[in-house]
């Protein structure tokens, strides 16, 4: 893998583009969240098809949930999941206490603040799973979204992608408590 | 019957090369004074032995990403030959699971006792099969040289996977690929 410092400028090069290029209309937040994760997605695809080249194969979920926590974020990110629960009914958690997109991001409650209405509105939690169901935002609490979410976009596609290539299909979406941890929470749709 | 042959046919001139590919039925086959005389004469500057008779690769859902077959007059016979050849893969895969985890070759032996013909297979991760045909009367084809085939179609597989321009779930129209199994298939003559 190149240099992190390479990707992770790509990165927020790649965010900034996206929403600049998307300046009108009040709904254009959520279409450009989706177009990150569609991004990530794509590109998730095709490293797990990289990067299972010489694994063995997969007994079960579990088995490519870890996979995912161990080397595939070890390959992209340069260290592992710090913790991965599950309630074995197809809902996973990955826990990274140190999400590397988001350390350089200020942990400070600056940019935090700038959205209490969303933060009241989750119950003190900053989800991005509201995006997807987009009649409980308001127009004006779309704007509102603190910038950690829309970092978090690329890499819930990538995750999405990677197990779809796994014949896993599912929803991946974010959460942000505490700088610069954050939560992925899988959920496993059955087909 | 290789030093037979040798001795019969001393100078491989281009119509012995002919005679002596109708009786083999296939170019394939590994004897150095083959590749010798292959490459003086010109014809071929392919010196490897491992020559399939189609190569296809199937999605997921099992359908066809990429199917080639040599004798073109045949190639309905191909297609159904790796259709019925998906049966005997998800058999396998669904075995694999109590038995050690692993990339698993499948060498079915004769799907056909009139065609003779060996059909393998190799399932990547992420679910895409690979069917290779070889005609039976190549017996010098080992194990390992059907793992290096299935080797390099799955390196070749993942570029093609990793290029922008490449939608996952249609057919593979790369020319790199492409190349790669003509370099696996057996020339037409």
């Amino acid at each position: 893998m190149a240099d992190e410092a390479l990707f992770q400028f790509l990165h927020n090069e790649v965010i900034q583009y996206i929403y600049k290029s998307s300046e009108h209309g009040e709904m254009e937040n959520g279409r450009c969240i989706t177009k990150l994760e569609n991004m990530g997605f794509r590109v998730g695809q095709g490293l797990i098809e990289r990067f299972t080249k010489d694994t063995a194969r997969f007994k079960d979920e579990l088995d490519v949930m870890k996979f995912i926590c161990k080397d595939f974020w070890t390959c992209v990110f340069k260290k592992q999941i710090d913790n991965l629960r599950t309630n074995h009914q197809g809902i996973y958690v990955l826990q990274d206490n140190k999400f590397r997109l988001l350390t350089q991001l200020s942990a400070g409650k600056q940019y935090l603040e700038h959205a209490p209405k969303v933060r009241k509105h989750n119950g003190g939690k900053l989800t991005c799973q509201a995006l997807f169901i987009p009649g409980q935002l308001s127009p004006h609490e779309w704007f509102s979204l603190p910038l950690s979410l829309q970092y978090l976009a690329f890499t819930c596609g990538l995750v999405r992608g990677g197990l779809s290539n796994l014949g896993v299909k599912s929803i991946v979406t974010a959460e942000v408590s505490v700088m610069p941890a954050c939560k992925f929470q899988v959920m496993i749709q059955k087909m | 019957m290789l030093t037979r042959l040798k001795t019969q046919v001393p100078l491989f001139s281009m119509n012995s090369y002919t005679k002596l590919r109708e009786k083999l039925k296939l170019s394939g086959l590994s004897f150095a004074s083959t590749h010798s005389h292959v490459i003086r004469l010109g014809r071929h500057s392919r010196h490897n032995s491992k020559m399939a008779v189609c190569i296809a690769v199937i999605a997921k859902e099992n359908y066809p990403l990429f199917i080639r077959s040599v004798p073109i007059q045949n190639e309905l016979k191909f297609h159904y030959t790796v259709h019925t050849s998906l049966d005997v893969v998800e058999e396998k895969i669904s075995a694999v699971g109590k038995a050690m985890a692993d990339q698993r070759e499948l060498y079915l032996g004769l799907l056909y006792p009139t065609e003779d013909y060996k059909v393998y297979g190799y399932v990547t991760n992420s679910k895409v099969k690979f069917v290779i045909v070889v005609d039976s009367s190549n017996t010098s084809l080992r194990d390992n040289e059907i793992r290096s085939m299935f080797r390099k179609l799955h390196n070749s597989f993942t570029d093609v996977m990793c290029n922008p321009f490449y939608n996952p779930g249609d057919t593979i129209q790369s020319k790199a690929f492409d190349s790669i199994v003509s370099a696996m298939m057996v020339q037409a003559s």
